[in-house]
């Protein structure tokens, strides 16, 4: 490696001294540890069964993100943003194509809207079922994880359908998607409205006034306003605090503001309301998804890209057969298109907040910056702070209403 | 309560620190000024604190590394007014073997990990951090591994010939 | 009927109250039916796999019940997802917890060669510290192929010779990765 310009001295300041004389445990959680989902290392000194202090130590899955994608050209970066959050993935594909068609001016056509709202909100459902479904497993409630994920399950079918993949979905293209949304597609979505409510309400009636799940949650953690907002929380566990702030309907993106959708908060920001208010969003989503397929009806059909042959890649077909297709794809995939310099900051409503990419651009065929704005990141830097006084047992819990996923996390 | 816009936020900004604040442009709608690294304490917090701006939510710190340029590091702020919608970009531009600029968690407790998460990255010291040490890397790498000069793939690889991959 | 099968015999002779086979295929048989996962789910592939012991794909048809969250108490070791090199040292050391006789699966591109994000970061697959027996493609694998890559475990488990732990070739192979071992 080249030569390093300053040096760094080695830091192993995760450890405690402690003094023989206050009885204080040390204590490793992590970073592979069954109750943390993932892989986070917190070294806590415990007084009993109490937390008195803990260090989180975290980047052991950074996977450079932010360096690879200044080495590859912008469609080669969706696969990246895939890896994020990976509970969510279509929001995180649609959040960095807008972000490139904001730099390019590229409106899109209403239909294609419509279809990115609906991708994005079975994305959200996705994700909250699995931080509730967790959460359930946490506090000792397995079933209802079980009933959920058969449902998870389906959605990952929707996108199959739509795009061939499960998880790391790899959805759209800038300027559109890659191909229409069929006849399965569209009765999958429909089917799923019809089937998903009943499962979800008893998912809800397995928890919300279940005694145990209550003394367990209720109260744990809690976070006033304005810690959260001085520590940069977003998302479900901003809005569970009291603090209604939704990307989708404070700065509205892909047509939100057409649509009818409320943003639910909750009262004393603890474990509890973290849980209703995610639950409540899956509701939303499903309303939202209703609205979508109403609009989507009154759109003209098989739109599914805008018109910008310099950014979206003509079909293979038209490659093989049109000197001016030829000529477009040759451009796009050798990055020889005119982009300009500019800088944008896009942020969309991830499945755990703010999701932002900030991108600076020189006019070359990859980005000359770019920086993901992770809202696991930075959500998740209060644990250690607000785990001091806590059980272990609640310091858990509150990990998994935190939904702090690891590749968000690390990058 | 009136709209706040940029024009507003440019003539707030002007009253207060003449010269000391640069207004670069306005990409997308987004504001973006320019500060020195001794002023920026004084205009995150005059930001955040005033009645009329009222920029509380601090959203994002990053940098950005230009090797060709005089100063070469940026070290870039993203702040949010949540109840007019409304972002400004503050950039200030830092140079030196150790690019130094005040640390902000005076302010917002939230710019802990994103100032470490600079630090890592591109080595940009935040006087006054309480904790600046490597977040993400390993504590043993050398290297700001963000600044261009530094290779994307591991250099030390002896799997992957060049030979294979037509270079 | 029941709609429990049983597993398949191996080859023996068998006569009037007796079945006579070797030890080698009875206690490999044992084993590649009970084989207790430990899941060392990292990122991305962690999620498919949780979605393999979910109630749809249901690992725990094939023996693998319980996810043994204990090194000491697991059988094959499933590394799921990207292994940075700030986590090369402590799979390494779980690795080196199991007890012998113990299988690896590389679940995934980046846990078998380091994936898309060849970086400064990132172990370029995990067999650079461990050795892997089995290793599932994709990005991340479907719930199916996860499934797929423990049957072709259990086949490798089936077939194993009691004597593999203790000849000189296993010894040098982990000698190679720089693991001792104190079984022998």
């Amino acid at each position: 490696m080249s030569k390093p310009i300053t040096k760094i001295t080695p830091n192993a300041a995760v450890f405690f001294d402690n003094d023989p004389q206050d009885e204080l445990t040390t204590l490793n959680i992590g970073p592979t540890h069954p109750a943390t989902h993932g892989v986070f290392q917190n070294v806590v000194q415990i007084d009993g069964e109490r937390i008195v202090s803990g260090v989180s130590t975290i980047g052991y899955i950074h996977r450079a993100f932010e360096k690879i994608a200044e080495h590859r050209p912008f469609y080669q970066i969706t696969p990246l943003t895939d890896r994020l959050n990976y509970c969510s993935s279509p929001i995180n594909n649609m959040g960095w194509h807008m972000t490139v068609e904001k730099l390019l001016d590229i409106e899109l056509p209403k239909r294609v809207q419509y279809m990115r709202v609906i991708v994005m909100e079975l994305a959200r459902i996705a994700d909250h079922i699995i931080c509730n479904g967790i959460l359930g497993v946490d506090t000792g409630a397995f079933s209802g994880f079980l009933y959920v994920m058969q449902e998870r399950e389906f959605i990952y079918e929707i996108f199959e359908e739509i795009c061939g993949a499960r998880l790391t979905t790899n959805i759209g293209r800038i300027g559109g998607f890659e191909r229409d949304f069929n006849e399965i597609a569209f009765h999958k979505i429909e089917e799923f409205l019809k089937r998903f409510p009943p499962v979800l309400k008893e998912f809800e009636n397995l928890f919300v006034r279940n005694r145990i799940f209550i003394e367990r949650t209720s109260g744990v953690a809690a976070v006033t306003p304005e810690d959260a907002l001085n520590y940069s929380w977003s998302g479900p566990i901003l809005r569970a605090t009291g603090v209604d702030y939704d990307v989708r309907s404070t700065a509205p993106y892909s047509s939100y503001e057409e649509f009818d959708f409320d943003v639910p908060v909750g009262a004393n920001g603890d474990v509890y309301d973290r849980f209703m208010v995610r639950n409540e969003e899956m509701w939303q989503s499903l309303r939202i998804i209703e609205q979508a397929l109403e609009k989507i009806k009154k759109e003209p059909a098989g739109v599914f890209h805008a018109d910008v042959p310099e950014f979206y890649l003509p079909p293979k077909e038209q490659v093989y057969t049109n000197m001016e297709a030829l000529i477009y794809h040759f451009k796009i995939v050798m990055g020889e298109w005119e982009t300009p310099k500019s800088e944008v900051y896009h942020a969309v409503e991830g499945g755990n907040g703010e999701l932002g990419f900030y991108l600076i651009h020189d006019g070359g065929r990859t980005p000359y910056r770019l920086h993901f704005r992770r809202p696991s990141f930075i959500n998740y830097q209060m644990f250690a702070p607000m785990s001091s006084g806590m059980l272990i047992s609640d310091a858990i819990i509150n990990m998994s209403s935190l939904n702090v996923i690891a590749g968000e996390l690390d990058a | 309560m009136d709209k706040l816009d940029n024009q507003i936020v440019i003539n707030r900004l002007q009253e207060q620190f003449a010269e000391q604040v640069r207004v670069v442009s306005d990409p997308h709608g987004l504001l973006t000024v320019a500060t020195e690294a001794t002023t920026i304490l004084d205009l995150l917090a005059f930001v955040k604190e005033d009645e009329q701006l009222r920029f509380n939510y601090l959203t994002d710190i990053t940098a950005v590394h230009y090797p060709n340029d005089e100063r070469d590091f940026c070290v870039v702020y993203h702040v949010h007014n949540l109840l007019h919608n409304v972002r400004l970009r503050i950039k200030v531009f830092i140079n030196g073997p150790v690019p130094t600029i005040p640390s902000a968690t005076t302010l917002w407790n939230g710019a802990n990990w994103m100032e470490r998460e600079t630090f890592d990255f591109f080595g940009v010291v935040f006087e006054g951090h309480p904790d600046l040490r490597r977040i993400l890397n390993m504590d043993e790498l050398e290297v700001f591994p963000m600044r261009k000069e530094y290779p994307l793939e591991d250099p030390n690889r002896v799997d992957k010939k060049d030979f294979y991959f037509g270079r | 009927m029941s709609k429990v099968t049983l597993a398949e015999a191996p080859p023996g002779v068998e006569g009037a109250g007796f079945f006579a086979t070797s030890l080698d295929k009875v206690i490999g048989l044992a084993r590649a039916n009970s084989l207790w996962p430990l899941p060392f789910a990292t990122s991305c592939c962690g999620i498919e796999f949780m979605a393999t012991m979910g109630s749809t794909y249901d690992l725990a048809r094939f023996g693998a019940e319980r996810p043994s969250f204990s090194p000491r108490q697991a059988d094959m070791l499933l590394v799921m997802g990207t292994i940075a090199k700030k986590m090369a040292p402590v799979l390494k050391q779980v690795y080196t917890q199991m007890a012998e006789p113990r299988w690896v699966i590389a679940v995934g591109a980046c846990a078998s060669s380091g994936g898309i994000f060849d970086t400064y970061s990132v172990l370029q697959g995990i067999d650079e510290i461990i050795p892997v027996d089995v290793y599932v493609p994709g990005c991340p694998p479907r719930p199916e192929a996860i499934l797929d890559g423990v049957l072709k475990l259990q086949e490798i488990v089936k077939s194993e010779s009691l004597n593999r732990r203790n000849t000189p070739e296993y010894k040098a192979l982990l000698e190679k990765y720089g693991i001792v071992t104190d079984n022998g």
